[in-house]
């Protein structure tokens, strides 16, 4: 991955392969090594729920999942702002702000489909159009909306400006979703760490699972995040790359 | 009551929930290193503020 090649138009450069650094692979091991341990514990190691039995393994992917996903649409937003606000408007908040939607994205469909399997489960059915999944969905679709829109032509900059206007608005609905069981009427449970009273109520064994799931998944979003954003960088340089190729070859041919 | 691997009830549910968990995972890690090798080798390192 770190080795160098020539390339032919310019002997004296070169053009490592990937975008990885030393400290994304360490990164990248780390991820691997708490994956593996995810799987250890949320499948072997926990003990079955008293009510859910061994439904309740699907908590320590499902709930990280959508934990993960709200940080990368906090994280979208806060990219967006510094965009939007920052005195440089530097695209570079952009790039991180596109990678983290792009991540939350995958995340939180993984969360709706591991919480259609646990719901078939414990509630026999996949699908009810309940508050919570009904908003989850929503602010699936919208972050699908922000892609699109980001996908949309003209200017880095132009790009930057439209999808941070949405970036900060669609981030509103995370209260929304995250509160939905407790202004509405909800199959869903309730929060699964804390309860009413704001204190754990959780096994040590099922908590430390879900802590691992958490730290893994924590640990895969930034790397993801890191290697995306770098892709995006490239991209948008051989955009303006190209730009300025087709700009010089319009200009010689206007001068011959 | 520590049921361990083998006698998980409903394993189809909760293994399947893993193993979509892993293989969008793995993809999207897929795609996300492809590109990455793919732009790179069209890109002088002096271009690439991580290097």
């Amino acid at each position: 991955m770190t080795t160098p090649t020539i390339p032919a138009d310019n002997p004296t450069s070169t053009r490592r392969l990937g975008t990885g650094t030393a400290a994304t692979r360490v990164l990248g091991i780390a991820t691997l090594v708490t994956m593996g341990w995810l799987v250890a514990f949320g499948l072997g190691f926990s003990p079955a729920d008293r009510d859910q039995e061994d439904a309740v393994r699907i908590l320590y992917v499902h709930v990280p999942t959508v934990w993960l996903a709200y940080l990368a649409f906090v994280v979208t937003a806060a990219c967006s702002a510094i965009y939007l606000f920052g005195k440089k408007h530097s695209l570079g908040f952009d790039r991180f702000a596109g990678a983290s939607a792009e991540i939350g994205v995958a995340f939180m469909a993984l969360t709706l489909v591991t919480g259609m399997l646990w719901g078939r489960l414990t509630w026999g059915v996949y699908w009810q159009w309940d508050a919570r999944l009904t908003t989850t969905a929503l602010l699936f679709v919208s972050y699908i909306g922000y892609l699109a829109v980001r996908g949309l032509g003209g200017s880095h900059e132009q790009r930057a400006k439209r999808s941070a206007v949405i970036g900060l608005l669609a981030v509103i609905e995370i209260p929304l979703v995250h509160f939905s069981v407790r202004m509405w009427r909800s199959l869903h449970q309730e929060a699964s760490v804390l309860d009413s009273d704001g204190d754990v109520d959780m096994d040590g064994l099922m908590l430390f699972s879900l802590f691992v799931g958490v730290i893994a998944f924590t640990l895969l979003y930034v790397w993801l995040l890191l290697h995306r954003s770098r892709v995006i960088a490239m991209e948008d340089l051989l955009d303006d790359q190209g730009l300025d190729r087709a700009l010089d070859a319009r200009r010689a041919e206007a001068g011959s | 009551m520590n049921t361990g691997i083998l006698a998980l009830q409903d394993a189809g549910f909760i293994l399947g929930s893993y193993a979509i968990t892993f293989a969008v995972i793995g993809a999207f890690t897929w795609r996300v290193l492809r590109d990455g090798r793919r732009l790179a080798e069209r890109i002088d390192d002096d271009d690439k503020y991580w290097t």
